[in-house]
């Protein structure tokens, strides 16, 4: 369980990129973190595996304060995947890149090597397991950081920006790979710009602005609110739209998801047809 | 990564900004030059005393300050590595002598830092490379310098991110001893390498998809011109390089120990 308390936090160039957060994410619950460019979502984030330390406030990682205790050890149960691959890859194979946390955390070979396998399994990389990471796509190299992370199974997954550089393909394996991660019981924390992806995913979404928390519910409340988006910069998923457009046939507004969508539909024609 | 706050430019306006950087950069060498020539405390911690005046000048004591603080690590190693050589080879006999040269070269080092910092944080990039453009340095070399310059601090963001990005992984760069915090680093400087190449290259392509290089004679929106503080600094470091030649060549500098005796 993740507990946020009152967090304010500044930069040391003096920017205060946090003003007064609180938030609780308990286990086994899937958070989709929105918001413009600069509004402390990254730095929030940051704040839950202990990398950025709250100037004032608490944050308590299953009832540990992060103040008390170092990133590694946070680590075994926060895994952490950076926006950009680039940023952590450095091995000479994929296979030895999975290992680099798992021998940090100081596993036995042979678990190592069967947490690798599984790892390279998940993802679909099996076939490039003694390739270089820097030969592969940017797509690929996205998912080799997410299993060198994923390889250690920890129980708090915070993705940031996922989405990026990924085809329509890959997004719906990601969407299928988190539903699978929640019905193991696995908390995920999602950070994106990605509005259609968080309305097929459909999470708890917890709105930012300026440092501040400015919504914070189910997504289907949040993403249909026109007037709370806005004043984000968001623009409200393509299927919601129409919906709120269409709104005066007696149609509902509040429909985030296609297939829901469809079904809507379907039920009204066949009412009039009726 | 505080070496590299030390030499990010802020756009501050001071009578030292103003200055000409070609007069600033002959005063910084000829303060480099003297450094190199004197291996002795009293001209060296004199050097040291001439660059203050400028910092306080330039408004830009606290940038400076870290990056002092930031060349720590590299001064001690500097001043433990002389000492114990020096130590070594005279057979472990402790002398005053052996510990001033080792304070000496550690001072020497830290003029150098000094005096570049300065030099960076009072200097903006731009101004940099029009001095280059003025001094006939052809315009490839002087763009690929500011590109340099203007990149260093980008990069010690970088290497914050990537240094967070192994952390989160369960790397601890303070574990084990000297050599295994060496290796601790090996993960930071791949990723920041291959980024640093790979921003290159697109840096590259981005630049030629604009055109450039496409004149061969460049004409700029500001020239240089020298104006009345800039004759007084290249006074100062005409000044600095006529004492350096009389102390060093034309008299003999005590050390402490000889001059407390």
């Amino acid at each position: 369980m993740l507990e946020v308390k009152g967090v304010h936090f500044s930069y040391p160039s003096g920017v205060e990129a946090l003003k007064g957060v609180t938030l609780t994410v308990k286990n086994g619950e899937f958070l989709a973190i929105m918001g413009q460019n600069g509004a402390g979502k990254t730095t929030l984030v940051k704040h839950f595996n202990g990398l950025l330390k709250p100037s004032i406030g608490q944050v308590l990682v299953d009832g540990v304060e992060t103040t008390k205790t170092s990133v590694a050890a946070l680590a075994r149960n926060v895994g952490f995947v950076f926006q950009n691959p680039d940023h952590q890859l450095f091995s000479e194979t994929v296979e030895e890149e999975i290992s680099f946390a798992l021998k940090n955390f100081g596993y036995d070979a042979e678990t190592v090597e069967k947490r690798i396998t599984w790892a390279l399994n998940l993802l679909g990389l099996t076939e490039y397991r003694k390739t270089s990471p820097f030969m592969l796509s940017g797509g690929e190299r996205k998912r080799v950081a997410l299993a060198s992370v994923l390889a250690w199974d920890p129980q708090i997954l915070i993705l940031d920006e996922p989405t990026i550089g990924q085809d329509h393909q890959q997004k719906e394996n990601l969407r299928q790979f988190i539903i699978q991660l929640q019905s193991q019981g696995k908390t995920i924390v999602i950070v994106t710009h990605d509005i259609e992806f968080v309305s097929e995913c459909n999470p708890r979404v917890l709105l930012m602005r300026e440092g501040k928390v400015v919504a914070d519910g189910a997504g289907k409340e949040i993403l249909t609110n026109p007037e709370v988006l806005f004043e984000s910069s968001i623009v409200l998923p393509q299927i919601t739209q129409v919906f709120i457009k269409l709104s005066s046939l007696g149609l509902p507004k509040n429909i985030i998801d296609v297939y829901e969508a469809r079904d809507v539909l379907l039920k009204t024609l066949e009412a009039k047809q009726g | 990564m505080s070496v590299f706050d030390g030499l990010k430019f802020r756009r501050v306006y001071s009578p030292i900004h103003n200055l000409d950087p070609r007069m600033k950069f002959i005063f910084v060498i000829a303060i480099f030059v003297s450094a190199i020539l004197f291996y002795q405390i009293i001209p060296l911690f004199a050097l040291f005393l001439i660059a203050i005046p400028f910092v306080f000048l330039a408004r830009v004591q606290k940038q400076w300050i870290r990056s002092l603080r930031g060349a720590v690590f590299l001064a001690a190693l500097i001043f433990l590595s002389n000492f114990l050589i020096s130590a070594w080879t005279s057979g472990f006999k402790i002398t005053a002598p052996m510990i001033e040269s080792a304070i000496a070269l550690t001072l020497r080092f830290v003029v150098l830092v000094e005096s570049f910092s300065v030099f960076f944080l009072t200097t903006s990039p731009d101004h940099l490379g029009l001095a280059l453009e003025q001094s006939r340095v052809p315009y490839e070399f002087s763009f690929a310098f500011t590109t340099a310059v203007r990149f260093v601090p980008v990069l010690a963001e970088e290497a914050q991110t990537i240094m967070d990005a192994q952390k989160a992984r369960g790397l601890e760069l303070e574990k084990g001893n000297f050599m295994k915090r060496i290796r601790n680093y090996v993960p930071v400087l791949i990723p920041l390498i291959v980024s640093a190449i790979r921003r290159s290259l697109e840096l590259a392509e981005a630049m030629e998809s604009r055109a450039w290089g496409a004149t061969k004679k460049r004409t700029n929106l500001y020239a240089l011109k020298l104006h009345r503080g800039d004759y007084f600094l290249l006074l100062i470091t005409v000044l600095i390089i006529v004492l350096t030649v009389y102390f060093r060549y034309f008299t003999a500098i005590p050390t402490i120990s000889q001059f407390i005796k």
